[in-house]
C-alpha cells in the first residue's frame, strides 16, 4: 500500500492503495463518484473515461501511480443537475441516450474535443468519439448534442463570460411534438 | 430505491432503503378457489386489481404511481407518469414513480415484449381515471355541489361558486384500498395535456451528472466486492482449486466453492479482481467438446435435428391458380449477443435468513421466485429491488448475477456483496439470441401475385428466463453440487410466438404454411434477445418477398401493397416510401442501392416500414448503410420522442447485428470474450435515420421497443440486391461475405 494525494475535480483527495490500482476503482469506491463506469476493464469501450490534464484517459487501465500528479476531472467536475455544463445540458436537451451507461465517456471525450476544436464538423465529432461504444445506438443524438454544446460554448465565448445562460426547466420541458 | 423516481437517488436514500428490509406485501385480495372468476380488467389491472397497488396521493401534494415495469432506458417511467398525470389532472412534476420492487409494486412479470405501455400504461390509465372520480365525488360531498359541475386543475377541485378543495386535503380521508372496476372512462385524446408530447425523460439528468442511477452505484455500509470465476467452457467441471492460497491474498474475505461454482469476495474491488485471476490460474477443469459445429456446418447440424416440424399455421385456398414460377431460398442467422455495455451486476445481503437483492433484472417477481427455488426458502423471505443496469435488450446476465451475489453473500457474515461480472463473463455466459435457419419457398401466378408461401424454420429456445419453466433458470444453479437443472423451456405460443415470431406473413397470401423445428437441446444457452425469432424471421420473409417481386418483375413497394389489405400496414408502407422519395423499380448503380421492408412486430404491436440506402465497395466488400427512413404506426403515441428514440436505436442496433455480429466458438469453448472479438457499429458506421410517426390518437397503445429490428435487416439485404444484383442470405453481412458474393 502507498499513499497518493490526487487532485480530483479541483479537490485534493488522499487514498492509501496499491500503486497499480486502476484509477477507476479509486474514483468509484474510495471517492464514491458514480460518473466513470466499469464497462470492460480493457480500455475497449470508453465508459470509464476521465480527463487527466485535459486529455481523455481510460481510468479502468490507468494505474493510479501514473496519473497521481495530474489534474483529474470526472463528469461530476463539469457541472451538477442544478448547474449544468453546456455539454450536460446539450445531452439532456437532445435526450441523447437510452440506458446512458456510455454517456459519461461520451461527454468527457467531447469535452476534450471542444477544448481544442471549438467548431468541429460532424466528421470530427464522430472521429473523436469513435473509440466509444454505445449499444443502445444513440450515436446520431450524441453527435447533435456535441454540436449543440459547441454552439452554446461559442455563444458564451462571444459574450465574453464563462457563465452559462439561465437554466431552462428540464424536468418537464416540452421538446418537440 | 426506484430507478424511475424523478430525483437523484442519493446514497442516503440507498442507506435508508436498506436499513429496514420490508419484505412481503399483499397487493390483491386473495381469491378463493372455486369462487366465480372476477370480471376481466384492462392491462395489468387484471392481475393486480386493487387501486392502492397502483397509486397513492399524499397530503404533501405528491402523487406516487407504482408499476411492475422497470426502466431500461426506454423511458417507461416518463411515459407512465404522463398517462397518470393526464387522468388525474395533476401537473407532471407531482408524479413520483416507484417501480420493480417486490415489497412495493404490482407484479407485472417481465418488462419485455414491447408491452410496458400496453400493460402498465393501460392499467394506470384506468386506475387513475377511477381515482380521479373517487376524489371528485368526495369533493362534491365536501363542497355541496354536483360532481359533474366540478373542475380539476393540478389537483385543485373547484365548484362554479368559487369554493374549492384539493386532492391533498382529501387524501387523508380517501381510501384507495378497493378493487378497481375500470368503469370510469379515461379521457379523450383531445383532453390530454401530457400524453402525446415529447416530455423530457426523468431518468436522464442524473445519468449525465454522476447521479446514482444504476445498480452499480448502490453502496451499502460494510459492503464487500465480489467476482465469480466461471468454467472455461460450457461443458467444463471443476476438478481442483487451491482455495486456501487464495484466502491468504490481500483483502480476501471469502472464497466460495460449490461444485463448479467459484466466487470470491474482497474488501476492495481491485483485490477481488486479483483474487479472481489467481483463482482462475489455480483452478483445474475437465472440459468436453459440447458445442456444435461452426460456420455453415452449424446450420446443417440444426437442420439435421430429429425434432419434427410442428405446423404453426396452415392456410389453403383451393380456388387459386397454380404458380407459374416457384422459388426456394435458405436464410441463416448466427448466435448473437446482447452485449450490454456494462456487464451484469447485483448487490445481495442476507440478514436473519432473509435475502435482499438489488438487481437490474427485467422481472423482480420471477427472479424472486427463482431465487426462492435455488435457496429453498419462501419468496416472502426475499426482496428484489430493481435498479437500472446498462441497456439489456432482453435476457442477459442480470438474473444470473443476482444468484451469484446471493451465493457469495452467504459466506460474508451478513455483509452485503456487490458482485460485478467482468467483460468475459458477460460475453461467454450471457444467454445468446439463438442461431436460426429459415427455409422459404413460394410461387407466383401469371399475374405476378404470390399464390403459395411456405416458411420452415429451425431454432433453439428464445425464452429461458426465470419463471419461463420449471427448474431453476439461473446460470450458477447448474454449476452447484448437486446441480439444480433448468426446466425444459416451452416456446412462446402464438399469436406472439417465440421461435416463429413474425414467421406468419401479414400479407394476404392464399396458401400459407409455417413449420417450426423447436430444438430445446441447446448446447449454447439461448434466451430472449430483442424480438426473439422476429428479427431472423422478418429478415427471411421480407427478403423473400423481394426475391419474388424480382421474379414477378414488380416494384418492391407496389408488390407489397398489392398483397396487403390492412390499412395501417398500407399506411406505413406508403409513408415510408413517400418520405424516402422511393422511385418505383429504380435500379442501383452497381455500388449504391435502396431496399424496402415492412413488418408489424409480433403481428400484434407497432407497424413499421422502412427504406434503407447502402453503398457497397465491391473490391473490399465493405458495406455502408448510409440512410434509413422509417414510418411507424404505434396507435396512440404517449411520448413521440420516446418512440423515435426506440425506433432509431433499433434501426442502428439492428444494422450492427446485420453487418457485424456473430458469437465465435469452437467445439469446446466460446471464443468471443471481449469487444475485440465482437465488433459492433461505431460512430463512423452509423446511418442517418429519419422516423415518421403516424399518430393514431383514437387507437390503443401498440408497443414500439422492438418494432424496427427485423425490417432493418431485410431492408439492408434488399438494398444490397438492388445495388449489386447479389442476394445475401447469411447473416451477418461481413466484408468477407460481401466480397465473396460480389466475386
Amino acid at each position: 500500500m502507498a499513499s497518493f494525494t490526487l487532485r480530483v475535480n479541483g479537490e485534493p483527495r488522499t487514498v492509501s492503495v496499491e500503486p497499480d490500482t486502476p484509477l477507476l476503482y479509486i474514483l468509484r469506491n474510495d471517492l464514491e463518484l458514480n460518473g466513470p463506469k466499469f464497462g470492460c476493464g480493457l480500455a475497449q469501450c470508453g465508459a470509464c473515461t476521465v480527463l487527466v490534464d485535459g486529455k481523455p484517459v481510460r481510468s479502468c487501465v490507468a494505474p493510479v501511480s501514473t496519473v497521481a500528479k495530474g489534474r483529474i476531472t470526472t463528469i461530476e467536475g463539469l457541472g451538477t443537475v442544478d448547474r449544468l455544463h453546456p455539454l450536460q445540458r446539450a445531452f439532456i436537451a437532445e435526450q441523447a441516450c437510452q440506458c446512458g451507461f456510455c454517456g459519461n465517456g461520451m461527454v468527457m471525450s467531447a469535452k476534450a474535443l471542444l477544448d481544442r476544436t471549438p467548431r468541429p464538423n460532424d466528421r470530427q465529432i464522430k472521429q473523436a468519439l469513435n473509440g466509444h461504444l454505445c449499444r443502445c445506438a444513440s450515436h446520431n443524438r450524441i453527435v447533435r448534442a456535441v454540436q449543440r454544446a459547441a454552439e452554446e460554448l461559442r455563444a458564451a465565448g462571444r459574450r465574453g463570460a464563462g457563465a452559462p445562460p439561465a437554466e431552462a426547466s428540464l424536468s418537464n420541458k416540452e421538446m418537440r411534438s | 430505491m426506484s430507478a424511475t423516481s424523478s430525483g437523484d437517488v442519493s446514497r442516503r436514500a440507498f442507506l435508508k432503503a436498506s436499513s429496514g428490509l420490508v419484505i412481503g406485501f399483499a397487493l390483491a385480495p386473495r381469491l378463493a378457489i372455486g369462487q366465480d372468476r372476477p370480471a376481466p380488467l384492462p392491462g395489468s389491472l387484471n392481475a393486480n386489481r386493487m387501486l392502492d397497488a397502483w397509486l397513492r396521493i399524499d397530503p404533501n401534494g405528491t402523487v406516487t404511481i407504482f408499476t411492475g415495469k422497470i426502466e431500461l432506458g426506454q423511458g417507461i417511467g416518463t411515459a407512465l407518469s404522463q398517462i397518470a398525470a393526464d387522468e388525474l389532472d395533476v401537473d407532471l412534476k407531482r408524479v413520483e414513480v416507484v417501480s420493480g420492487d417486490t415489497a412495493r409494486t404490482p407484479n407485472e412479470g417481465q418488462t419485455a415484449g414491447s408491452l410496458s405501455v400496453e400493460h402498465s400504461g393501460t392499467a394506470l390509465r384506468f386506475a387513475c381515471a377511477e381515482a380521479r372520480d373517487i376524489l371528485v365525488s368526495a369533493a362534491a360531498v365536501k363542497l355541496g355541489a354536483p360532481a359533474a359541475e366540478l373542475k380539476v386543475s393540478d389537483g385543485a377541485v373547484s365548484a362554479p361558486s368559487g369554493t374549492g378543495v384539493t386532492y391533498w386535503d382529501l387524501a387523508r380521508d380517501t381510501d384507495f384500498k378497493r378493487e378497481a372496476t375500470a368503469k370510469v372512462k379515461p379521457k379523450q385524446p383531445a383532453e390530454h395535456r401530457w400524453v402525446g408530447k415529447s416530455i423530457a425523460r426523468r431518468d436522464i439528468p442524473k445519468k449525465f451528472t454522476g447521479g446514482a442511477a444504476y445498480v452499480q452505484d448502490v453502496r451499502l455500509p460494510n459492503m464487500v466486492f465480489g467476482r465469480v470465476v466461471r468454467p472455461p467452457s460450457p461443458g467444463a467441471q471443476l476438478l481442483s482449486v487451491d482455495e486456501a492460497a487464495i484466502r491468504r491474498l490481500p483483502g480476501v474475505v471469502a472464497v466460495v466453492r460449490d461444485g463448479s461454482f467459484l466466487a470470491v469476495a474482497a474488501e476492495r474491488e481491485e483485490q477481488a479482481i486479483r483474487a479472481r485471476e489467481a483463482l482462475a490460474r489455480s483452478a483445474r477443469w475437465g472440459e468436453t467438446e459440447s458445442l456444435p459445429p461452426t460456420g455453415d456446418a452449424l446450420y446443417r447440424h440444426m437442420m439435421s435435428s430429429t425434432v419434427p416440424g410442428e405446423t404453426v399455421v396452415e392456410k389453403t385456398s383451393p380456388v387459386v391458380a397454380a404458380p407459374v414460377k416457384t422459388l426456394e431460398a435458405l436464410y441463416t442467422r448466427p448466435y448473437q449477443c446482447h452485449g450490454s455495455l456494462g456487464p451484469s451486476c447485483a448487490v445481495a445481503q442476507w440478514q436473519d435468513g432473509k435475502l435482499a437483492v438489488w438487481t437490474h433484472s427485467q422481472g423482480v417477481f420471477p427472479l424472486r421466485a427463482e431465487l426462492g427455488k435455488a435457496f429453498g426458502i419462501p419468496p416472502r423471505d426475499i426482496r428484489c429491488i430493481h435498479a437500472e443496469g446498462a441497456g439489456c435488450y432482453g435476457h442477459n446476465g442480470a438474473d444470473d448475477v443476482a444468484l451469484d451475489a446471493a451465493l457469495l453473500a452467504r459466506a460474508t457474515s451478513g455483509r452485503p456483496v456487490k458482485l460485478q461480472w467482468m467483460r468475459d463473463d458477460e460475453f461467454m455466459w450471457e444467454p445468446y439470441g439463438s442461431a436460426m435457419v429459415m427455409k422459404l419457398s413460394g410461387g407466383i401466378d401469371a399475374q405476378g401475385n404470390i399464390v403459395t408461401w411456405s416458411h420452415e424454420l429451425w431454432s433453439h429456445p428464445h425464452s429461458t428466463r426465470p419463471g419461463a419453466s420449471a427448474g431453476v433458470n439461473l446460470l450458477a444453479a447448474r454449476h452447484l453440487a448437486p446441480a439444480l437443472a433448468p426446466g425444459l423451456p416451452a416456446d412462446v405460443p402464438q399469436p406472439a410466438g417465440g421461435a416463429a415470431r413474425n414467421a406468419i406473413p401479414l400479407y394476404d397470401f392464399p396458401n400459407v404454411k409455417v413449420v417450426k423445428h423447436y430444438i430445446t437441446d441447446a448446447p449454447l444457452r439461448t434466451s430472449a434477445l430483442r424480438t426473439l425469432g422476429g428479427y431472423a424471421n422478418v429478415f427471411a420473409l421480407e427478403s423473400f418477398v423481394d426475391e419474388l417481386a424480382a421474379a414477378a418483375g414488380a416494384d418492391p413497394v407496389d408488390f407489397r401493397l398489392r398483397h396487403v389489405k390492412d390499412p395501417r400496414a398500407r399506411g406505413v408502407i406508403e409513408a415510408a416510401a413517400q418520405r424516402a422519395g422511393w422511385r418505383p423499380s429504380a435500379r442501383g448503380d452497381g455500388t449504391r442501392g435502396r431496399g424496402f421492408a415492412f413488418a408489424r412486430y409480433k403481428n400484434l404491436a407497432c407497424y413499421c416500414a422502412m427504406a434503407a440506402d447502402v453503398e457497397v465497395d465491391r473490391k473490399t466488400g465493405r458495406l455502408s448503410v448510409t440512410r434509413v427512413v422509417a414510418a411507424v404506426d404505434a396507435g396512440q403515441i404517449v411520448n413521440p420522442d420516446g418512440v423515435i428514440n426506440q425506433i432509431e436505436g433499433g434501426i442502428i442496433q439492428s444494422t450492427s447485428w446485420t453487418l457485424m455480429e456473430s458469437v465465435r466458438f469452437d467445439r469446446t469453448r466460446v471464443i468471443t470474450r471481449s469487444w475485440a472479438d465482437y465488433p459492433i457499429v461505431r460512430f463512423t458506421d452509423v446511418p442517418e435515420v429519419e422516423v415518421v410517426l403516424l399518430n393514431q390518437p383514437a387507437e390503443r397503445f401498440l408497443g414500439v421497443g422492438e418494432g424496427s429490428q427485423g425490417p432493418t435487416a431485410a431492408a439492408i439485404a434488399n438494398a444490397i440486391a438492388n445495388a449489386t444484383g447479389k442476394r445475401l442470405r447469411a447473416l451477418p453481412f461481413t466484408a468477407e461475405r460481401v466480397k465473396q458474393a460480389m466475386a
